[in-house]
């Protein structure tokens, strides 16, 4: 397994780049992730989201769909786009520390 | 008398009446089979039509003529399923109880759920292929187009049979060449994966032949709205492709029914157990085929291999033993890639398509992840296949609803 370095925190990761322990991961780690994947900075808009995927993960061990993100008024689809643009999901579970959602494999 | 009652009889469903029939106790059990159409398609032939391959005649045939002996038939639109009560509602309000309820009801296209798709083009320049009627009228508009910029676009995951949009594209190549007319056309797929298709090895085998047949690859593009006055699609993050002539693979859905009955998820599919195909929420109802919630492929040859499992798990339940039979995943899957070749490819829940040879004893070997003559002669035998051994309840000699590792080039 290779493992990733974000400011003083040494972590497991998988080929592209996700936490493959999701404990593992804190605050600090996501703004590390953040920019690697070009959001300089990670707004309260964007943290609502984050901590929505990280609690909906450890309720169900699983990950919503864009779908279902929309459908239970979590977020808008657009305002999903423009937070975290190309891959809105993929992106934001990798900053969360979560495993690549199905939905985008 | 107890009743077994299966919901849906298309691909799952018939399979299912077939294999129970043959092994139920018939002196204390009953099976009834309800669907709302008189005929049953063979969709992968869909694909085929719009090119002039197949025409309607090469895929329908009659549902009675499936339904096997000591099996009632109902060919009626089911409204409701009360799960509380264990019944079900038909649209005539006649009410029918069941003991053991086999939801087999697929999944759909359901176009309004993009907004402007169903605009001033539908059916004009804006057709699908997931439909007898879209398929037919795509044919008839192929034979005079002049050419200009076909776009196949695909709006989400999940799809039923999620290479047959890749398919498409790649026998349009084939058709636009034999009709001499190629450099008119400019042929683009769109998708909201980040390339060719879900799975790794494969996305990238099949990314490349789009760039050899020179077909514009356009990834991560989810689809926001079609306008239909200016011809162009619009992603939520303001990209756009234009086009002339446009073939959508729009959203995929289980049947109104099962939102209507709670039993649900947001794309109206069942959640299931994607080992023993039992309903996560009600332990006498069981569910096969597309309309069941699962990471597995929405396929014929899955919906098959699951039937073969549930087979087993179904005389489990009812002689009140665990569910021993699980069901791992796996997919089969022709790829046409036109030219008369074609691809084939095997995978289950947790091993990803590979190459290799896929032996299948007087019939193969077929080549796994590689275009090959033999593979096209499959996927056209498949149809016989279907009509004559699967929806009849056989097995194909030789293909386990078990994923087989032999053959296969794991590098793991
Ligand atoms: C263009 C295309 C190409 C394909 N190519 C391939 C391929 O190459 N290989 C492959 O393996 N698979 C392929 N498939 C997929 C395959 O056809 C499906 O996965 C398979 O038919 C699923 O079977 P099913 O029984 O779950 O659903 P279906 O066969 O769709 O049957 C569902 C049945 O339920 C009935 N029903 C639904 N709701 C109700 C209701 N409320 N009341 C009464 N009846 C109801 C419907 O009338 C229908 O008959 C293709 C599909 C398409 C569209």
């Amino acid at each position: 397994m290779p493992t990733a370095t974000f400011g003083n925190h040494q972590v497991e990761v998988n080929d592209e780049g996700f936490l493959t322990d999701p404990t593992q991961w804190n605050k600090e780690i996501a703004d590390a992730i953040a920019k690697e994947v070009n959001i300089p900075e990670l707004t309260p808009k964007h943290w609502e989201l984050i901590d929505y995927l990280r609690k909906y993960y450890t309720e169900k061990n699983d990950m919503p769909s864009i779908r279902f993100l929309k459908k239970n008024g979590i977020i808008p689809i657009k305002d999903l786009y423009s937070l975290f643009p190309d891959g809105p999901l993929k992106k934001a579970s990798k900053i969360a520390g979560l495993p690549k959602p199905y939905s985008c494999v | 008398m107890k009743k077994i009652v299966i919901l849906g009889a298309g691909t799952a469903g018939t399979i299912m009446a077939n294999k129970l029939a043959k092994k139920i106790d018939r002196n204390n059990w009953s099976i009834t089979l309800i669907d709302k159409h008189e005929t049953h398609y063979y969709q992968p032939g869909f694909l085929f039509i719009p090119f002039g391959i197949y025409s309607k005649k090469d895929v329908i045939k009659p549902k009675k003529s499936f339904v096997p002996s000591g099996v009632e038939y109902i060919q009626k639109s089911v409204n409701i399923i009360n799960p509380e009560s264990n019944e079900i509602e038909l649209a005539d309000n006649q009410k029918i109880s069941y003991d053991i309820l086999i939801i087999a009801t697929g999944s759909q296209i359901v176009p309004d759920e993009i907004e402007g798709l169903k605009g001033v083009g539908w059916q004009k320049n804006v057709f699908d292929f997931y439909t007898i009627e879209g398929t037919i009228s795509l044919g008839e508009k192929l034979k005079t187009w002049e050419g200009g910029k076909l776009v196949v676009h695909l709006a989400e995951m999940p799809i039923k049979c999620p290479v047959a949009p890749l398919e498409f594209t790649f026998l349009s190549d084939w058709f636009f060449t034999k009709k001499g007319m190629r450099d008119k056309v400019d042929i683009s797929f769109v998708t909201p994966l980040s390339g060719a298709f879900t799975k790794e090895q494969a996305s990238k085998k099949l990314g490349n032949l789009l760039q050899e047949k020179n077909i514009n690859l356009v990834p991560d593009f989810a689809v926001e709205k079609v306008d239909e006055e200016k011809n162009v699609i619009y992603s939520y993050d303001d990209k756009q492709v234009e086009y002339d002539l446009l073939v959508s693979i729009p959203t995929n859905m289980g049947d109104a029914i099962i939102e209507r009955s709670g039993l649900g998820d947001e794309l109206r599919f069942v959640p299931t157990d994607p080992q023993t195909l039992q309903s996560l929420k009600h332990k006498n109802i069981f569910v096969v085929g597309d309309a069941a919630a699962l990471k597995s492929s929405k396929a014929g040859s899955v919906a098959h291999f699951q039937a073969e499992i549930l087979e087993h798990n179904i005389m489990h339940f009812i002689n009140n033993e665990p569910l021993q039979e699980k069901f791992d995943g796996h997919a089969n899957c022709f790829i046409e890639s036109g030219h008369g070749k074609a691809f084939l490819i095997d995978f289950n829940y947790d091993t990803e398509p590979v190459a290799g040879t896929f032996p299948v004893p007087v019939l193969g070997p077929f080549s796994l992840l590689k275009e090959s003559r033999i593979n096209h002669w499959g996927k056209l035998a498949f149809r016989w296949m279907y009509w004559n051994v699967l929806l009849k309840g056989f097995s194909i000699p030789g293909i386990k609803s078990k994923m087989s590792k032999i053959g296969k080039k794991l590098t793991k």
